[in-house]
């Protein structure tokens, strides 16, 4: 079992409706957080955390002006002077999975679905904490890498090239199935 | 605030992509725990949770009326951009609070209201009528809730909205296949 040092962690939480703020705040200080920033949306967010250095961000979705997706995209720029590693996690009232896909494409760490409860958000944070991944930078991509499987049989159009999964000879799904026929 | 001495990042160079590994300054506030841990940090924050309980019908009523002033505002101007904005995001907020604040229903109620706005083909081509019992829809639910016999009542109501909006959803995107196949895709959200 493992024990987080909440006291030790910086967070940067965005979030437009205050109701949730204050609900996040409450979290994090009985996990034992002590150092918690809030900002009501992306552009203050961005700048608090490059005052700020936070840890962790945790931010929501929809927000006016320039939402969490924007921020998750700010802070993922490779070339960045700031840090752009910090794990984000994304708290969204939006539950459909293709918002999954396209806040994993912006470079978020974690997506947690509202409605919210503790130990949901404490088993993000305690992953993020624990279980880093790389970060992969393509052309098109700069964030933490968006493989969760650790096998290397994806057969998938994206596949990336040069490791060992293009030198891996998978069968089509359409063979497999007509082999077990 | 977790700080260490910065280590080298480590890059490994492929055909078409970098693999790159940063030190991780979080590792030193992970702690092994060894035997029985006393400390349960989720049940002492569903304890506070629990503290500020009783401040969410406030909130709730504060939401449900943010969302029924978008809606007045919609039927003195129509449907600008900023308008359904503002509609869809008081919506959005209590799709998302509303449950752990309690009223499961409303936020049912709230998540059926987003659905319409995000996937009608032409809002100004729904009818009006179903907008608007949403909207009281969850003005009901969350002043009502005091009464015993209204939980039951509350979820009826939320699963008739959806079964009515759903159905108009269905038949107004009928040429639209990525928004049928958005409206039928299941929610990711976590179950209460």
């Amino acid at each position: 079992m493992f024990r987080i040092d909440f006291n030790k962690l910086r967070f940067l939480v965005c979030d437009d409706n205050p109701h949730m703020r204050r609900i996040l705040r409450t979290l994090l200080h009985s996990f034992g957080a002590r150092e918690v920033y809030e900002s009501e949306d992306g552009a203050t967010a961005l700048e608090m955390y490059s005052h700020y250095v936070p840890d962790i961000v945790i931010t929501d979705w929809s927000m006016p002006i320039f939402d969490g997706l924007e921020l998750a995209q700010m802070i993922r720029q490779p070339d960045s002077k700031g840090n752009p590693y910090a794990p984000i996690i994304m708290l969204t009232g939006h539950s459909e999975k293709r918002r999954v896909t396209v806040a994993r494409d912006a470079g978020v760490t974690e997506f947690l679905a509202k409605p919210i409860s503790a130990k949901g958000l404490y088993q993000r944070i305690l992953n993020v904490v624990a279980n880093p991944r790389p970060f992969i930078k393509t052309k098109t991509y700069f964030g933490p890498d968006r493989r969760r499987n650790t096998t290397n049989t994806y057969i998938g159009p994206e596949r990336r090239i040069g490791g060992e999964v293009e030198v891996l000879q998978q069968p089509s799904l359409l063979d497999k199935a007509r082999s077990t026929v | 605030m977790a700080k260490e001495k910065p280590g080298a990042i480590e890059v490994k160079a492929f055909t078409d992509h970098h693999v790159i590994t940063p030190p991780n300054p979080l590792r030193k506030v992970l702690h092994r725990v060894i035997g029985k841990d006393l400390d349960d940090p989720v049940a002492r924050a569903e304890k506070a949770l629990a503290g500020l309980s009783g401040e969410f019908q406030n909130w709730m009523a504060i939401e449900a009326d943010r969302l029924s002033a978008a809606h007045a505002t919609i039927l003195r101007n129509g449907f600008t951009d900023d308008c359904r904005e503002e509609l869809f995001r008081a919506a959005h907020d209590i799709k998302g609070d509303a449950a752990t604040f309690g009223f499961p229903s409303a936020a049912a109620a709230a998540e059926s209201l987003c659905r319409i706005i995000e996937h009608a083909p032409d809002l100004d081509e729904v009818p009006s009528n179903l907008i608007a019992h949403h909207i009281n829809a969850i003005q009901a639910i969350v002043r009502q809730r005091t009464k015993l016999d209204t939980v039951a009542t509350a979820g009826e109501l939320s699963r008739q909205l959806r079964g009515i909006a759903d159905e108009y959803l269905m038949q107004a995107n009928r040429d639209r296949p990525e928004h049928l196949e958005a409206i039928m895709a299941p929610s990711i959200a976590p179950v209460e």
